[in-house]
């Protein structure tokens, strides 16, 4: 799903800035806008329908599948948010678990190009709507030039297709027999397809999920019950250990 | 079936420190931007959580039984064809119409 972005360099000077844009050409940055996010869409809309599928199979109303596409828009935390609200879990560890799976968002704060758009609105609703692939699409040295009107509806797009879907599966999911199981599958699926895209990421190395993997599968041993925190700690400790030993590295050779 | 108050500010507390973790950034990390520590972090960590999380998503397999295999074959499916043809889409459609056609008939509970 994620689309790999084009690796965006931080040393590089910022983008000259955009000149003011006449409402003439919202059009035209809708429309090319739209040909951006349709691949993003071909992904969004199917699992957006998985989503509402999988709402209304855990005993979840419809309308909830709707209100969590459209006021969180963090697709694959929104998976683990129905488990979580069926088991009724306190809203400190909901509060917990949303940090950890979507503090990866901060990183993408770092080369967003939020200046190109303009206007506290349109700020305050791209800053909401930075999801992955509204990252992945925008990140890239090509989209440099983008307006940021074009940006804004690119986002808008990805939010459409995402609440959309989310909804169009809750509604059509009672359709679906009970006897049809195994759907959430799609969850593992999408994180698999991240997870493969993100190590051949030439940015990437083979020791980090390889740590990773090892982090993840102490902590189901030693912390089963807090699985989750006890990986993602351990593995930014492992980072952070990693770094300070390859950092010294060089004052003793 | 939860209480939909429940449900609904489970919702809204996710929805807050999500958009608290996109929006807040811009301001109070502008100094860390040129942190090299920051930047060794930031191209590591997606490959690193996404491993996690799938990890997370199989921690209740059912490792001594048949239906185990359900999953396994999903996973083969999903891994096999996106190494192959590299399309997201059609990695995650295949992979579940594999687990969900295995868990309703051969493994239905």
């Amino acid at each position: 799903m994620r689309i790999r972005p084009t690796v965006a360099d931080p040393s590089c000077p910022p983008p000259s800035p955009t000149s003011p844009l006449p409402a003439a050409r919202t059009s035209s940055d809708a429309r090319s806008a739209f040909q951006d996010s349709a691949p993003v869409g071909l992904g969004f809309v199917p699992l957006g329908i998985a989503f509402g599928v999988l709402v209304t199979q855990s005993g979840l109303g419809w309308w909830w599948a709707s209100l969590s596409s459209a006021v969180v828009f963090g697709g694959s935390f929104e998976f683990l948010l129905i488990g979580m609200v069926t088991a009724a879990a306190p809203l400190a560890s909901i509060a917990v678990s949303a940090f950890l799976v979507n503090v990866r968002h901060v990183f993408y704060t770092l080369s967003f190009p939020l200046h190109q758009v303009k206007g506290p609105l349109g700020k305050t609703y791209s800053t909401f709507a930075l999801c992955d692939e509204a990252y992945a699409l925008t990140a890239g040295e090509h989209a440099r030039s983008w307006s940021g009107r074009r940006i804004l509806w690119l986002q808008f797009f990805l939010h459409l297709y995402w609440t959309g879907g989310a909804t169009a599966g809750a509604l059509l999911g009672s359709l679906i027999p009970d006897s049809v199981t195994g759907l959430d599958f799609a969850l593992t699926a999408l994180f698999t397809v991240l997870a493969l895209d993100a190590v051949r990421d030439p940015r990437g190395d083979l020791p980090t999920p390889a740590l990773a993997l090892v982090c993840a599968l102490a902590a189901r041993l030693l912390f089963p019950h807090q699985m989750l925190l006890a990986a993602f700690a351990l593995f930014t400790a492992v980072l952070l250990t990693r770094r300070f030993v390859i950092g010294r590295k060089p004052t003793h050779a | 079936m939860p209480d939909a108050r429940y449900a609904v500010v489970a919702v809204l507390v996710t929805a807050a420190v999500t958009w608290g973790l996109r929006a807040l950034p811009f301001a109070a990390l502008a100094p860390l931007r040129a942190s090299a520590t920051v930047q060794y972090l930031s191209t590591r960590m997606p490959a690193g959580v996404m491993v996690i999380l799938v990890v997370y998503c199989l921690h209740d397999l059912p490792v001594t039984q048949s239906r185990v295999l359900a999953p396994l074959a999903a996973l083969t499916v999903t891994i096999g064809l996106h190494l192959w043809r590299r399309n997201a889409l059609l990695s995650i459609l295949a992979g579940t119409a594999v687990h969900v056609t295995l868990a309703s008939t051969v493994f239905a509970p």
